[in-house]
């Protein structure tokens, strides 16, 4: 027989893995392994993003997931996540005080002037996107001084570390809904309970804080444009370290263990009326993610209101649908499913086949009948 | 921890393997009820067997014998990535293609054509857990309908089909209803397997990874393909125009489930058990056999 379905199958993978470490290493002498170091720096969107979608804040293997895997978002989150499945869960952190950030930017579209001010800090939001060309080949030396200078010409104890939030200001004017205490109850975890609809919202939040940034924006756009009507305004967008709150192992008191960075987007949207009669106010959506996406938090803080307004009065669009959010905005879920299409499908193919002959037959059969008839 | 892979026995944590063995409970309870679990990644992509997998590092232990079969072939890419993941994580299992050989065999699309024994346990890798998602996108009303037994909207699609076809066109993953009560959704499996679930002697389990559901088909369960009584439930066609059963171009079986192919050379459809360890066992048989004629050939 010449055809023996799909021989030599662990020599094929052996043989892919190869060509793979072959061109991630084709400069040859005339290339350097990347340094880690180089990819939390430099490649620190990228960076941010796959520890967000990875759901795991660990600069040093995510940085190892992009040099491995070559820069590929999807695939290095991937790696990720897989490494966090032989980990333990060991103790939860409490509720973290985001106003005890220290912030790196902060920007609130609601207002011009907020208390402790704008900062835009380090965005794109701004600049002209255009190349620039001097970069094409950087010397070592311009690059090596451009942080000497930067540090001396900027007074560092000029910028306060925190600052107050702006939603604060805002519940004090009586224009939002005082928070509720009797709400910060345990959250639901995503990593040790599956969903069963309807999920509460912090199992929304969690699943929207590690999904992939163009899944959630793609949703989040559908809203945007019309098909729901969020309109949101940015009350205010921070960047920076948040500290780590966890119980000492020995004294159980509360101990910094270290800081994360996070992006986090609050937005105020237009009123709703109170059914139990109260002050109409502003209704919320919040956004948070590892690492700085501005993209990720703003889409998601988009989508947690109109998934808030879907589980109040029943979903009118895609976006406002618990279920159609929650369940398709995974890279790691999504991009498995689709790359599972290129697998031999030759049984089921099979019985494709056997079932469209048949039709097939069936309707020639009858054809002739009505022919002869 | 396996010292050669620097990952713990079964990749997994143990409370995520503790997880699935309860849900596994769960599962055999209720014949084919979804039970959601919390499902981790695994190192390969959602789609390639990650529920299998997960069950399988649940529930296999030191001196078990492993098979991994994709489409009916130990050696296809996927079958032989996951055997070697396992036996990566797992050191003192043995692995094995013969499935008489095997305690545990993890299966995409078939399940063998030797029937299984009491000793055995089958685990399916399933991408869609739920009958339903044709006619119901919601998972939140699927369950309702499913705690109702309310089957009505998958019969109407047969019926439609009868009516726009003159055939029920569902070619795999043909809803099956388990032990009087729930339709479960039997994987990709070929229309072919669905009956060696009826009274099957082994536990059979059915796991998917991203969908984040197991269920079982415990021994000895009654397992119907749904149908009408005028349009009886029929499996994949071997014959010939002439009504002859086709036979492996290899082994020459006419009782298993054929995968065609065009052989390169003359351009000609052939057919060829798509169950290469079957086709093995019956190329043996015929070797066998056609010795003991030679030998009394000889001797007459």
């Amino acid at each position: 027989m010449s055809y023996v379905a799909i021989k030599g199958g662990g020599l094929a993978i052996q043989g892919a893995e190869s060509l793979l470490e072959y061109l991630r290493t084709e400069q040859g002498e005339g290339g350097l392994p990347l340094d880690l170091a180089t990819i939390q720096s430099q490649l620190r969107f990228l960076h941010g993003k796959v520890m967000s979608e990875g759901g795991l804040y660990h600069p040093e293997l995510a940085a190892l997931a992009i040099k491995q895997f070559m820069g590929d978002s999807l695939e290095a989150s991937f790696a990720l996540r897989a490494y966090r499945s032989t980990k333990p869960r060991l103790c939860e952190t409490p509720i973290l005080d985001s106003s005890k950030m220290r912030l790196v930017r902060r920007i609130s579209s609601a207002f011009k002037d907020i208390p402790g001010g704008q900062m835009l800090g380090a965005s794109t939001d701004f600049s002209l996107r255009l190349l620039r060309m001097d970069l094409l080949d950087e010397s070592k030396e311009t690059f090596q001084k451009t942080t000497a200078q930067w540090m001396k010409h900027t007074k560092t104890d000029a910028i306060p570390d925190t600052f107050p939030k702006v939603l604060d200001y805002l519940r004090e004017e009586g224009l939002l809904p005082a928070s509720n205490p009797k709400l910060n109850m345990d959250a639901f975890d995503i990593t040790r309970e599956p969903l069963i609809f309807p999920v509460p919202r912090s199992a929304a939040l969690a699943t929207m804080s590690r999904a992939e940034t163009g899944s959630l924006l793609g949703i989040a756009y559908s809203n945007m444009r019309g098909y729901g009507d969020v309109h949101p305004t940015v009350a205010e967008m921070r960047v920076g370290y948040l500290p780590v709150m966890l119980p000492h192992p020995v004294t159980g008191e509360l101990t910094e263990a270290g800081e994360v960075m996070i992006t986090e987007c609050e937005v105020v949207a237009m009123y709703e009326d109170d059914d139990e009669g109260g002050k109409p106010v502003f209704t919320l959506g919040y956004g948070a993610c590892f690492g700085h996406n501005e993209v990720k938090a703003l889409s998601m803080a988009i989508l947690d209101r109109s998934l808030q307004k879907g589980m109040k009065d029943g979903p009118s669009n895609p976006s406002e649908d618990p279920e159609f959010v929650l369940l398709h905005v995974d890279g790691i879920d999504s991009m498995g499913f689709c790359t599972h299409y290129k697998m031999p499908h030759y049984v089921t193919f099979q019985s494709d086949m056997d079932r469209l002959r048949t039709t097939q037959e069936k309707q020639r059969n009858k054809q002739k009948k009505e022919a002869q008839g | 921890m396996s010292k050669a892979s620097g990952y713990p026995f079964g990749f997994l944590d143990e409370y995520a393997k503790k997880e699935v063995r309860r849900s596994v409970l769960k599962a055999i309870a209720l014949p084919g009820y979804q039970v959601p679990y919390s499902s981790r990644e695994m190192p390969m992509g959602r789609g390639f067997g990650t529920g299998g997998l997960q069950l399988t590092l649940s529930l296999i232990g030191p001196g078990e014998t492993l098979k991994v079969i994709d489409q009916g072939s130990d050696d296809s890419v996927n079958a032989v990535n996951l055997r070697a993941f396992v036996e990566m994580t797992c050191p003192d299992i043995d692995t094995t293609t013969r499935t008489e050989e095997a305690t545990l065999i993890q299966s995409r699309h078939r399940i063998p054509e030797k029937e299984l024994s009491e000793k055995q346990v089958i685990v399916l890798q399933v991408p869609y857990p739920d009958p339903l998602t044709v006619v119901e996108p919601s998972e939140d009303k699927r369950k309702t309908m499913h705690g109702e037994a309310d089957y009505s909207r998958l019969l109407v699609k047969l019926y439609e089909d009868i009516v726009k076809f003159d055939e029920i066109t569902i070619s795999h993953r043909y809803p099956t209803r388990i032990n009087g009560y729930y339709i479960l959704d039997p994987s990709p499996i070929p229309r072919f397997d669905v009956p060696k679930m009826h009274q099957s002697k082994a536990l059979i389990l059915f796991g998917a990874g991203r969908e984040k559901k197991i269920y079982a088909v415990p021994p000895y369960s009654e397992a119907e393909p749904i149908a009408f009584e005028d349009v009886p439930f029929r499996v994949e066609n071997f014959y010939d125009q002439q009504g002859n059963r086709l036979s492996c171009a290899r082994c020459g079986n006419q009782e298993s489930f054929l995968d065609e192919f065009i052989d390169s050379r003359n351009g000609k459809k052939v057919y060829q058990c798509s169950d290469i360890d079957w086709c093995n066992e019956q190329l043996r048989l015929r070797k066998e056999e056609n010795m003991k004629e030679l030998v009394r050939e000889k001797n007459s």
